[in-house]
């Protein structure tokens, strides 16, 4: 912030701008934890995730919000009619809360990895899904010291 | 033009599991982001990436904005036969980038 003295007339004008700019904006800055869930339950078929198998490798701490690497990895065989089908990453604070969908076949080991965009701080979840039908699902909190959405 | 890029071990043991490292240079514009005058730029990713080994689907990812500048993507898969890799990088402008590659699996 520059030094210069702000009247109370100046802050109070430029507030009232920054809550039309808000105002105006169509849709939130921000996913609520509601969207996650419901990405969540959609991409996992209304199945309730289960706790365990999926390991999520993240930072504790990303310095850089714009590229933040992460691994996948399920702890489970990958052969013919036993596999897991899907692995999807959801950031429950971002913009919009979809980051990936991994689609496998049986094949190799259910391990992904990429690079993704943390707005701010926030839990990132991975959630499984298994050729049997059932849903896993490991989640981890990321400290953002500089978000990732550009501005 | 996106230049997509893939690493592997090309003359693979039959049962080794072969790391496949990919990445395309793409600004992934997400979409969120204002240019100088204020207005919105409009997003611009590739949304989808796709991998088949002699025609047959290996792996596939469904890509958001929340996926970073130069999407990389490192997968595995189970050397059972040779033949050909083929990778599709899928632009938002319907544009499709694509790489093939041998395997030798002996």
């Amino acid at each position: 912030m520059p030094n210069a003295p702000f009247t109370r007339r100046d802050v109070m004008l430029g507030l009232s701008a920054g809550a039309a700019t808000l105002a105006l904006a169509s849709r939130p800055a921000h996913a609520t934890k509601a969207e996650a869930d419901d990405l969540v339950a959609r991409l996992a078929g209304g199945v309730k995730p289960q706790d365990g198998k999926v390991r999520l490798k993240l930072p504790e701490i990303a310095e850089n919000g714009n590229t933040v690497p992460f691994t996948v990895a399920v702890d489970h065989p990958m052969v013919e009619g036993n596999y897991v089908k899907a692995i999807h990453v959801v950031a429950t604070d971002n913009p919009a809360p979809q980051v990936a969908s991994f689609h496998f076949t049986p094949t190799g080991k259910a391990e992904v990895y990429a690079r993704l965009r943390l707005a701010k701080t926030q839990e990132v979840r991975a959630v499984a899904v298994l050729s049997d039908g059932t849903v896993w699902e490991a989640r981890k909190e990321v400290k953002v010291t500089v978000g990732g959405c550009g501005g | 033009m996106p230049t997509p890029k893939v690493k592997f071990n090309e003359s693979a043991a039959k049962g080794e599991v072969v790391e496949v490292k990919t990445m395309i240079d793409h600004d992934m514009e997400s979409g969120q982001r204002k240019d100088a005058a204020g207005k919105a730029i409009a997003r611009k990713i590739i949304n989808h990436f796709a991998v088949t080994l002699n025609g047959k689907p290996l792996f596939a990812a469904d890509l958001a904005p929340a996926i970073s500048a130069n999407p990389a993507l490192n997968f595995f898969f189970t050397a059972t036969e040779s033949g050909t890799l083929d990778f599709k990088w899928t632009d938002d402008d319907g544009s499709v980038y694509a790489l093939s590659r041998a395997i030798t699996v002996t």
